[in-house]
């Protein structure tokens, strides 16, 4: 009920190639995260999957059958978009109706269907308002009910969140993952922030100019992430990566250490530089260090409580087994 | 600018533009309020005295008052019609990425430069003669006989001319407000399984409403007052004799200033009444 396999699946405008030819498969019921920096592909890979964009060639295939030239509506697929598109002249019920009113069900299941969206999602008390009269995290409420009451075989989401502010942004990651739980209906989300890809999927698409450089759970890609560049964009702070000698002491080009696993001392470690930055988040205090002849910065997390200050000299301890290996063509040495 | 100083000097400022403008509205206001009670005739013997309301029932039980005013709104309401509907789909046809866009747009715009007395002699010389016209030489290219169109369609033409040269107003505005549509929302909708009919009618119509109504309002207080088209067309016969020609014609076709006077404050109530009605309809549409 909502497995979707894309079959050497591209896309170019014009002249560019924006999607070189990808394979994938998203399970049916999984939630899966396209992550990326701005301008990887992730939304225009999301447009073809809903059918918004064609493809330039390959096969996309919703539970086996072939939908590459299935118009977007008869995919049976509900997407939530970024400016949440709600329709600004119809109230929130006759948003949420819309769907239903098109497909032509019934009065009263329509009656049904909206009350039940409207209690999951906390909409009871506006469903006679009009979405100018809404707050953010209320419409993107909306825009999801909307996408529930066509009991779709998949959800899309493009950026969902991207123009909540940070508070609203952890209670609505929440929320669809809770959906998401609830629901246990297959959920593609499309996004560039790495902690909601962290937080939410159960399966993680990295993609870099239209290339998929990695799938698989957080941490498998947190664990061993099988480039650089997957190294370099989940995680928080950013790896460190150093090159030169200390990384042809361990028999690579390239070796990679996150901030979390390293440790800080005033006396103690065999790496040294001295404190320009420190970031004091009370649970954490992250440490940008200058002058280590390793790299031109590198970031450390310590505990809240560590209190060196700028200009102080510190001695770093990596864990050696959680050094990471890159060859000179950034690939993973195992 | 929120001192006590600089808003006295700003009411100084002001003050100039507000006379100047009072002035001309109230003058001219008065002064036909002033003539319309008295028996006014230039050419007759001047100023014969105060009549009270005679010349007002004058003008109300003359046999062409009622037929006027049908006129009038016979030729307003066809001329809004047509705009609308034709802008409407005009601008959702230059709203299309097409070659040569820009050309094409300022194309279409180009009659509402043309001057009403300029255009409606072209239309009248050039295209419905029913001896050398453009259209006369289609209708016998076809066998038929050609149409004498201001005298045995006269109404239907002078719509027909006054909607040529609003229909570009009326595009320009839909156009800007079809290319302010998100189109996030179309594609919500085709996603919610809406056809391009559904899509036009629950999505774009709406988004436009607003834009039609000020194209509506807009072109209401210009139509009421349209004179040229008439003037150098058929010159108020065959029925295209609204009320402000039938003003005209009062005042300077029988050199009967009151007369005219009282059918000019007719007007005025005439386009009030419009005014309310379309306010009532369609005013709704531009709070919030």
């Amino acid at each position: 009920m909502g497995r979707i396999t894309l079959d050497k699946v591209s896309k170019r405008f014009g002249d560019v190639e924006v999607i070189p030819p990808l394979d994938l498969t998203i399970e049916d019921g999984e939630f899966t995260v396209f992550v990326g920096p701005s301008g990887c592909g992730k939304s225009t890979l999301l447009r073809l999957i809903a059918g918004l964009e064609d493809t330039t060639s390959g096969q996309i295939r919703i539970d086996s059958q072939d939908a590459t030239h299935v118009p977007p509506a008869k995919r049976g697929l509900a997407m939530v978009f970024q400016s949440y598109a709600l329709y600004p002249h119809m109230s929130v019920r006759k948003n949420i109706a819309f769907p239903m009113k098109m497909a032509g069900v019934p009065e009263d299941e329509q009656k049904r269907r909206i009350e039940a969206a409207a209690n999951a999602l906390n909409l009871t008390d506006y469903l006679d308002r009009r979405p100018g009269q809404l707050s953010g995290g209320q419409r993107q409420r909306v825009a999801i009910g909307r996408a529930i009451v066509r009991e779709p075989s998949a959800f899309l989401f493009d950026e969902p969140l991207s123009n909540l502010d940070a508070a609203l942004r952890v209670g609505m990651r929440l929320e669809i993952s809770e959906l998401h739980e609830r629901l246990k209906t297959t959920m593609i989300y499309v996004t560039h922030d790495q902690v909601e890809a962290m937080t939410m999927a159960d399966k993680i698409v990295v993609l870099q100019a239209g290339v998929i450089e990695q799938v698989g759970s957080p941490l498998e890609l947190y664990h061993e992430p099988r480039n650089k560049f997957v190294a370099g964009f989940i995680g928080s702070p950013k790896m460190n990566f150093i090159e030169g000698a200390e990384a042809g002491k361990h028999g690579a080009h390239t070796i990679g250490i996150r901030p979390e696993h390293i440790a800080v001392s005033a006396d103690e470690g065999p790496w040294s530089g001295a404190v320009s930055v420190s970031e004091h988040l009370g649970s954490d205090t992250f440490f940008h260090v200058h002058d280590t002849g390793l790299a031109e910065t590198i970031t450390v997390r310590a505990d809240g409580e560590v209190g060196f200050r700028h200009g102080d000299r510190i001695r770093l301890t990596p864990r050696a087994e959680l050094i990471h290996k890159f060859d000179e063509n950034g690939l993973r040495i195992a | 600018m929120a001192t006590q100083h600089s808003r006295s000097a700003a009411r100084l400022m002001m003050a100039p533009a507000v006379v100047l403008l009072l002035g001309w509205m109230l003058v001219p206001l008065i002064m036909t309020l002033y003539f319309s009670f008295k028996k006014y005739l230039p050419l007759r013997g001047g100023d014969l005295g105060w009549v009270g309301f005679d010349n007002y029932v004058r003008f109300v039980t003359s046999s062409a008052f009622w037929p006027s005013v049908l006129a009038t709104l016979a030729i307003v309401g066809g001329v809004l019609v047509i705009t609308v509907v034709f802008g409407v789909l005009l601008a959702i046809l230059l709203n299309q990425p097409m070659w040569g866009q820009g050309i094409v747009r300022i194309l279409v715009i180009a009659p509402f430069f043309v001057m009403p007395t300029v255009s409606a002699l072209v239309w009248k010389n050039m295209f419905m003669d029913p001896v050398n016209g453009l259209f006369a030489h289609l209708w016998k290219f076809f066998g038929a006989q050609p149409v004498e169109w201001l005298s045995q369609a006269s109404l239907q033409s002078i719509v027909m001319i006054v909607s040529w040269q609003w229909l570009p107003f009326a595009t320009l505005i839909l156009l800007t407000a079809i290319q302010s549509l998100d189109s996030e929302q179309l594609e919500a909708a085709e996603m919610d399984g809406a056809s391009p009919l559904k899509r036009f009618a629950y999505i774009t119509l709406p988004h436009l409403s607003r834009a039609i109504t000020v194209v509506v309002l807009i072109q209401t207080i210009f139509l009421l007052a349209i004179f040229a088209e008439i003037f150098v067309t058929t010159q108020g016969s065959f029925g295209t004799r609204t009320l402000t020609y039938l003003i005209y014609q009062r005042v300077l076709e029988s050199q009967n200033v009151g007369l005219g006077s009282a059918g000019g404050v007719y007007a005025i109530i005439l386009a009030n009444i419009v005014a309310i009605f379309l306010m009532r309809i369609v005013g709704k549409n531009l709070d919030a």
